[in-house]
């Protein structure tokens, strides 16, 4: 089996492992949604409510944080 | 971080951005014209010399679309989306605004200068990457600032969740980066031999075949991530933003995302079909072309179910036009591309003139239709000014279509034609016709997509009018408008 052989079955094998993360991602994307653990839709709000003293979809804690301390 | 309650976005780079989005886009434009009329019209070739022939001026009018217009619409839209959608203002970070200010004037000189380079002839003779290697250094920094500015304004968000425009955003960063420095990787030959030649001249450090394909893994995905990864960046933002409709299904934009991002670094080889390349790539390049049209539609459709209801819209608001218009023809060149991949129509379709009708249905319909509506939308909030006319607005919208449509049209037939008549054996299995039988036939389609380049030009002239009208003289808005775009 020469290098050139070798690369297409590592490039088959690789496609087949990649499809099956892609299609793992899909299935928890739903699965998780339909538990109630998360929800997705939500986050299209993002762009529509966009003033910056908007009241963020999922607030990050860091900044949170180092708010809450200079309002102090 | 300040958190004072007067607060507002920054949006000085994205202006800035902004003027010379306008201002390549008519100079890339002017060429592509100029040249597309050379082609009708060979004597226009001697108007200036060497630096008015074809060949001297086709890699400007590529390059100037591409880095001058595509990525001044990409870096505008980038600095005005990523503080929205991150919730924080450049105001905040004196570091991130200085950041942002070097990048673009390092920008506008790299430009300037990288143009010229094309001018005085110095090329690397490489598709969509000519540029030397000075000036690919230039790039790579200016590359690297705009990389501080993304991630900079990451790591200060209040928003956690990067919306999807980000994620587009940041995929456009990494894949350039990549692909870009892989395939400018050269031996500068001055150096190599003790200060014999020019000083500007290189050498790939691949060579034959496998310096086919790396260009052309280059090639397809500078395609992939110049004009289509950050388009669809801008119209996951601009459109739900301009028509108040949240994406029809943010599952799909992430799933759509992850399936381009799997999917469109292995469709290159399809541009070395019949070449040198191995077999089996080739068959791959091919076979993962027509997988992509699965994520292309995802987002496509994804788009345009998001107007689900409020189809109104379509006439009472030209932004919303533009933008179903973009993804309607993101639509239709996804598929093209995938069917001209396909051999046994690659076998006709290759180095025909179907091959730019398809970049440019891809081009004129979807990228530069999307960046002008990004940019429209954007107006209104950077100038706080209302557009300055709606009806040069709709003008300009069926002027740049029918050009539109009058280049695809005219360069399928010439492509399919040219693609047939080289094709073409008599009884004898002698060829019929000699290749300048097939030049004297396409002359009619080469004027017409003279003319429509003209046309098109017209209207961006329309839209730079109408930006600079509304910048200076339209109506000043007295607080920002949360969704429609006003105008006048």
């Amino acid at each position: 089996m020469d290098i050139r052989e070798l690369q297409g079955y590592a490039n088959f094998f690789m496609t087949i492992f990649l499809v099956v993360l892609l299609y793992g991602y899909i299935i928890h994307l739903y699965r998780s949604e339909k538990k109630g653990e998360s929800d997705y839709e939500k986050f299209g709000n993002i762009a529509l409510d966009d003033n910056i003293d908007s009241k963020p979809i999922v607030p990050n804690p860091k900044t949170l944080k180092e708010n809450e301390e200079e309002n102090k | 971080m300040q958190s004072n309650a007067a607060l507002e976005y920054d949006y000085s780079v994205a202006k800035l951005f902004t003027y010379t989005t306008i201002l390549f886009g008519f100079l890339g434009m002017l060429i592509g014209t100029l040249i597309a009329s050379q082609l009708a019209f060979p004597e226009l070739n001697y108007m200036l010399g060497e630096y008015g022939t074809f060949s001297r001026l086709r890699p400007i009018h590529t390059n100037t679309v591409i880095f001058g217009f595509t990525l001044s619409g990409v870096f505008a839209t980038f600095y005005y989306v990523g503080q929205r959608v991150l919730k924080v203002s450049m105001a905040e970070s004196k570091f991130l605004m200085t950041i942002g200010k070097i990048h673009f004037w390092l920008y506008l000189v790299g430009a300037l200068a990288a143009t010229i380079s094309l001018l005085l002839g110095y090329s690397q003779s490489k598709e969509y990457a000519q540029y030397e290697w000075p000036l690919d250094i230039v790039i790579v920094i200016i590359w690297i600032l705009w990389g501080i500015s993304m991630f900079g304004l990451i790591g200060i968000r209040r928003e956690k969740t990067l919306y999807i425009s980000m994620w587009y955003y940041i995929a456009t960063f990494l894949g350039i980066a990549t692909l870009y420095l892989f395939n400018n990787m050269a031996v500068p030959t001055y150096f190599l031999t003790d200060g014999l030649g020019n000083f500007m001249h290189s050498v790939s450090m691949y060579s034959g075949t496998n310096d086919a394909l790396v260009q052309w893994w280059y090639g397809h995905n500078a395609v992939a991530f110049g004009f289509t990864v950050p388009i669809v960046a801008m119209v996951y933002y601009f459109l739900p933003k301009e028509s108040g409709q949240a994406i029809y299904s943010y599952k799909l934009s992430l799933l759509s995302f992850w399936g381009l991002m799997f999917v469109y670094l292995w469709a290159g080889s399809h541009h070395l079909l019949y070449s040198t390349v191995p077999d089996w790539m080739q068959t791959m390049g091919s076979v993962f072309s027509i997988v992509l049209i699965l994520p292309s539609w995802g987002s496509a459709i994804n788009m345009l179910l998001t107007m689900k209801g409020e189809w109104n819209q379509l006439t009472e608001n030209p932004l919303i036009k533009f933008m179903v218009l973009a993804s309607t023809f993101y639509m239709l060149s996804t598929l093209e591309g995938p069917i001209q991949a396909i051999k046994s129509v690659n076998a006709i379709a290759h180095f025909t003139d179907w091959i730019p009708g398809h970049v440019h249905d891809g081009v004129l319909g979807w990228v530069v239709f999307m960046i002008m509506a990004g940019l429209f939308h954007m107006a209104p909030r950077m100038f706080k000014r209302e557009i300055y006319s709606k009806s040069l607005l709709e003008t300009q919208f069926w002027l740049q279509t029918t050009a539109v449509v009058l280049y695809f049209t005219s360069m399928w037939i010439a492509g399919i034609t040219q693609g047939m008549m080289w094709r073409a054996v008599d009884e004898y299995g002698n060829l019929m016709y000699s290749f300048i039988d097939t030049v004297a036939v396409l002359h009619p389609y080469y004027a017409i997509r003279a003319l429509s380049g003209v046309l098109y030009l017209t209207g961006f002239l329309m839209f730079a009018y109408n930006m600079i009208k509304t910048m200076t003289a339209s109506r000043e808005l007295t607080q920002e408008p949360q969704f429609k775009s006003p105008m006048a």
